[in-house]
């Protein structure tokens, strides 16, 4: 495995050796001591994977496409910002805006993430994102959802703690998110249904968490125990009546 | 029962005599105005918008379309606009759309500028026989350069330049999106952007695969939507253009209507055919400054260094805000003035928000240099630039281009009719219905367009003849040769113009 | 940066010569040039350069300073004391003129700023042009229009030759001459409009009117300039100083800003100079003085004779033995060197450049 150690390296130094490795043809690249640095992975290609030890700036993995990044603790903001393919994984929480204008790929998280989570993911048939949490997010949780599926898990929560913010879902014109547990309508934006999972989205789910499981060492028997509740848009125009023409 | 209580702007009318039933009207027009009656043409003179396709589609002059004489009663006050919005709101609830930049009639500081020309003391020049030289360089400049002389005699540069983008003219295509308007519409710009060696924008909707022979002369934008932005978007231009505001709805987002989301706009979009396209007001990852450089330099280390742009709406505070964005890595600033065009506003927000373009060129352009960072990023200007003197006027305030979007789509055949929300264009332009598309031959278009530029680029010409000056730099920021007419003396300090006769 | 400034317009002749070996030339030779092109003033303004005529203050920055009521003066003097050390005071001899009736307190100071003034890393150099604009642009009535070291700029309203009689110009010896005759169409009578226009050791006289004075002034004033005197000239005086001495372009590279070549022909040259001319007219362009001009400028190394880009101004150039000539008019080089070695009209926006041996 190829060893880049990140202390005390300015994120354009840090990013260009990460390029040239991949370029050289590494396949397995670990990026040690990495405290802050932005734009890890931004606009990468490739299948390459990137193990990255300590606690990655933000905008990372922005715009990437096909490569694989695993952050061995907390992470920050903006992740995975308008990213195009590839996965991301990170084995703690993470901040506000992860997935804004996601396109596809895989965000696995395994902890908790702030405000505006998975807004304005896209959506096309096949080409579609998924973004899975393991703990409880904040507000505006799938704001402006055009496309690609949520997953919230609201795993290991404390006595108290909601699993997801207000403001759930506003907004949303495609694409589903699934909440493990009930959900309350008076959280949801006005433009959210609520139902229970048909046959084709326990297929989803399971399918989605298979892999959530793998990648972050749990069990799937453990969180499909609890039911999931499932939002979709109620109008592909919500704001239909909005204007006079 | 109390529908349209407004009684129709206009009258389509046709002369029954003249008529020879051809049904051109009837095919041509996107609104539904005409309707076989059998052994007639029926007229639902309510949905006439004034485009005139059907007029210039009569082969025989049988139709006019007149202002209709039947008003609201004439108050100085109470205008037309004022009790038909109250009436439709009243209808339906709804906040009124409108399309083209607005119409009110504030002062216009463009008609009260004038320039320069040299007599006796200075000469002007010859542009037709004589260089005259127009080409600029949009991006970040340093504030010198180091250049050695080799022992060949030959200079070197040992500065690194920051990347810049070449146009043979100060004139640019503003960003309109597949989807706003149709992609031959923006075939038409991509192809004229390059005969003209100047530059389209693809607005927030997507590049086309149609338009990537353009390359080299397309800008792509990024807005908060972002509308079809991968890797290959982002490197496949110049530049990239992050949209912040725009001049005719600052402050509030895009909203491209469900009804022009078909199959093909909405694939490139990634979302849902017929839904609306939401671009909403702020850009979620942008709530501040420091953000606003996290995406700039985000779109850098994904696009090793390529330009970026800002796209910012004309505001009350537009200096500060534009310094920001150069102190942020910015390599360009584009300021949209209130006038500027859309494919869709609230007529509220287009009629009521944000400054115009003349004001900001000015603050922008001093503060920037009052600071010494002026030679940081470029400055283009846009929002209403309706012809080569109103580019030659920015020019002179102090930005590196202008750009035009209204302009060019005249050229297509739009007769700023304002209803480019409703996607029933006939002329094919800011519609995505196949047979209204159809008509907009990209060929045919670019020609006209191309004229356009051509023409604006020979009255620049003539113009800096007139100042005496053989490079468009020598003009850009040159206020000395700008004078006020009728403009009050605060005005004026803003401008930094002084009044016709001093 | 007040925009309601009146811009001052003036048309004239130029005259200059340098002694590559610096022999010491009387400013004899210098009027009796500048004399003959008469007409090409209107007995506005007259003013003459030199360099090489304090060699025993050649270490001091001589301040010429006119003052147009005496008190003003000792305000200014205030002021340098608490900034300089002065080694000397002198008023600047002039002699009674029947056509100069009128004429402003000229006085010269040798200083040398005081080293605990020079705080950070402020150069000796900029902490004189800070000087320099603060008393023109900020003491009414005081106006220092000449701050070079063993050089110096003796001008004012007049003709050539009443201001040559005036200031006796032929009792001052130097290796470098400039001079110039003037036609201001606007705001004449004041004696600090006269050229040359000095600032540290550039001296420059201009013939024409820059047509981008506007920009030029507005980027220089991103500098830090302050354009006082609202004409060209002080423009390409300030813009050399910015190129050269703070920008540290040579000679002959900041010519190229100046009068930067057709973009046609910068695309016709190989790889390396067109990326070298390319960039210096991408970051130069406000800097480029458009429209016609023809300029001499000297300074403590040398003369520079340059023109616009498309030749709108004439200039002549010769050259005899160690001397090489350049002026307006052929005749006006013919009236003190009747017979040069080589006699040439430099093409346009191609600099003549003469530097002391």
């Amino acid at each position: 495995m190829f060893e880049i150690n990140a202390a005390g390296v300015y994120y354009r130094d840090l990013n260009r050796q990460i390029r040239d490795a991949i370029a050289a043809g590494q396949k397995e690249i670990r990026v040690r001591n990495v405290n802050g640095q932005y734009y890890i992975g931004d606009g990468l290609r490739g299948n390459a994977t990137i193990i990255i030890e300590g606690v990655p700036g933000n905008d990372m993995a922005a715009f990437m496409d096909g490569t694989t990044l695993i952050v061995k603790a907390n992470a920050q903001d903006n992740i995975s910002n308008t990213m195009n393919s590839g996965k991301v994984v990170i084995h703690g929480n993470a901040g506000d805006v992860l997935g804004y204008g996601m396109r596809g790929g895989k965000l696995h998280i395994l902890g908790d993430v702030g405000y505006r989570v998975g807004i304005h993911m896209k959506g096309m048939k096949r080409q579609a994102p998924t973004i899975v949490v393991g703990g409880t997010a904040g507000d505006f949780f799938g704001e402006y959802m055009a496309g690609g599926v949520l997953i919230l898990l609201g795993l290991n929560r404390k006595p108290g703690i909601p699993i997801v913010g207000d403001y759930l879902g506003t907004g949303m014109h495609g694409g589903a998110i699934y909440i493990r547990g009930d959900v309350d309508k008076n959280i949801c934006g006005a433009e959210v249904g609520i139902m229970d999972p048909d046959a084709e989205d326990e297929k989803v789910l399971k399918e989605s968490l298979t892999e959530f499981c793998k990648d972050l060492d749990l069990k799937l028997e453990d969180i499909m125990k609890e039911k999931f509740r499932k939002l979709v848009p109620v109008s592909l125009r919500p704001y239909g009546n909005l204007y006079a023409y | 029962m109390f529908k349209n209580l407004a009684p129709p702007e206009y009258l389509a009318t046709i002369d029954q005599v003249k008529c020879i039933r051809c049904k051109r009207c009837i095919q041509n027009c996107g609104w539904g105005v005409y309707s076989w009656g059998g052994d007639k043409v029926l007229i639902n003179t309510s949905k006439c918008v004034k485009c005139l396709r059907c007029y210039h589609y009569c082969p025989e002059e049988a139709i006019q379309i007149v202002d209709n004489p039947t008003r609201f009663k004439q108050n100085a006050y109470w205008g037309y606009n004022n009790i038909r919005n109250i009436k439709r709101q009243a209808e339906t609830g709804g906040i009124p759309l409108t399309g083209m930049g607005s119409d009110l009639p504030y002062t216009i500081l463009f008609d009260n500028l004038l320039i320069d020309a040299c007599q006796v003391t200075n000469p002007s020049i010859d542009p037709l026989r004589e260089p005259m030289e127009l080409r600029t360089y949009l991006g970040k400049k340093p504030s010198s350069v180091d250049v050695e002389k080799g022992k060949d005699g030959k200079l070197k540069l040992k500065t690194k330049m920051p990347p810049q983008i070449k146009i043979d003219l100060p004139v640019i295509f503003s960003p309109m999106s597949y989807g706003s308007i149709s992609l031959n519409a923006q075939k038409v710009l991509a192809m004229a952007a390059k005969e003209c060696g100047i530059l389209m924008n693809t607005g927030e909707g997507g590049l086309h695969e149609d338009l990537l022979p353009y390359k080299d002369n397309i800008i792509v934008q990024v807005a908060s939507g972002r509308f079809g932005v991968n890797p290959d978007y982002l490197n496949a231009g110049v530049a990239v253009e992050i949209k912040i505001g725009q001049g005719a709805k600052p402050g509030i987002g895009g909203h491209l209507p469900g009804e022009k989301i078909p199959l093909e706009v909405a694939r490139a979009r990634m979302i849902p055919v017929g839904t609306d396209a939401l671009s909403p007001a702020p850009q979620h990852d942008i709530y501040s400054i420091e953000d606003l450089r996290q995406l700039i330099y985000a779109i850098k280390e994904a696009t090793n260094y390529k330009p970026v742009s800002v796209k910012i709406a004309a505001v009350h505070n537009v200096a500060a805000i534009a310094s920001g964005i150069v102190r942020a890595g910015a390599d360009i600033v584009y300021l949209d003035g209130f006038r500027g065009g859309t494919g869709a506003a609230p007529s509220i927000i287009r009629d009521h928000l944000g400054i115009p373009i003349e004001y900001a060129i000015a603050a922008v352009d001093d503060r920037l240099r009052q600071e010494g960072i002026r030679n940081e990023a470029s400055i283009v200007a846009a929002g209403g630039i309706r012809s080569s003197a109103d580019a030659a006027k920015a020019i002179a305030l102090g930005a590196d281009s202008v750009a035009i979007a209204t302009a060019a789509l005249i050229t297509m055949g739009c007769t700023t009719c304002g209803k480019c929300y409703t996607g029933n264009c006939s002329w094919g332009i800011t519609t995505q219905r196949p047979e209204l598309t159809a008509r907009l031959d990209p060929e045919v278009y670019a020609e006209r367009l191309i004229n356009l530029i051509h023409a604006w680029e020979h009255e620049l010409k003539e113009i800096l003849g007139a100042l005496g000056i053989n490079a468009i730099e020598s003009l850009r920021g040159n206020r000395e040769r700008l004078r006020g007419v009728g403009l009050d003396a605060q005005t004026l300090d803003i401008l930094g113009v002084k009044p016709a006769g001093r | 940066m007040d925009h309601n400034y009146q811009k001052d317009i003036s048309g004239c002749g130029l005259t200059g010569l340098i002694s590559k070996k610096k022999r010491r030339l009387s400013g004899a030779e210098i009027v009796k040039s500048l004399c003959l092109m008469n007409d090409r003033g209107n007995g506005l303004g007259a003013g003459y350069a030199a360099y090489g005529i304090y060699p025993d203050f050649k270490d001091f920055y001589a301040f010429h300073i006119m003052f147009d009521e005496p008190s003003v003066r000792w305000t200014v003097e205030e002021y340098l004391k608490a900034n300089y050390h002065i080694e000397k005071i002198e008023e600047i001899p002039t002699f009674p003129v029947k056509a100069i009736s009128i004429s402003p307190l000229l006085v010269r100071y040798f200083v040398k700023p005081l080293k605990e003034r020079l705080v950070g890393e402020v150069q000796e150099a900029d902490f004189v042009v800070n000087s320099v604009m603060k008393v023109n642009s900020e003491i009414e009535g005081a106006y220092i229009f000449s701050s070079g070291k063993n050089m110096g700029a003796f001008k004012g309203v007049g003709n050539p030759c009443d201001i040559a009689e005036f200031f006796r110009i032929e009792d001052y010896e130097g290796y470098i001459w400039t001079a110039h005759t003037r036609f201001p169409t606007n705001t004449p009578g004041w004696w600090g409009g006269a050229h040359p226009f000095t600032l540290l050791d550039w001296s420059i006289v201009h013939n024409g009117e820059i047509s981008s004075y506007g920009i030029n002034k507005r980027y220089l004033e991103m500098y830090g300039y302050k354009l006082t005197l609202l004409t060209d000239t002080e423009v390409a005086a300030y813009m050399l100083d910015l190129l050269i001495r703070r920008h540290g372009l040579s000679i002959p590279t900041a010519c190229l800003a100046l009068a930067a070549p057709f973009w046609k022909k910068i695309d016709d040259r190989d790889k390396d100079e067109r990326e070298a001319l390319t960039a210096l007219r991408q970051t130069y362009g406000s800097a480029l003085l458009n429209g016609p001009f023809s300029i001499l400028f000297g300074h403590s190394k040398g003369l520079v004779g340059i023109n616009d880009r498309i030749k709108l101004r004439p200039l002549v150039a010769a050259i005899k033995d160690d001397i090489t000539y350049m002026a307006s008019e052929e005749s006006a080089i013919r009236a003190i060197c009747p017979n040069p070695d080589t006699v040439w009209a430099p093409r346009a926006g191609e600099p003549v450049i003469v530097d002391l041996d």
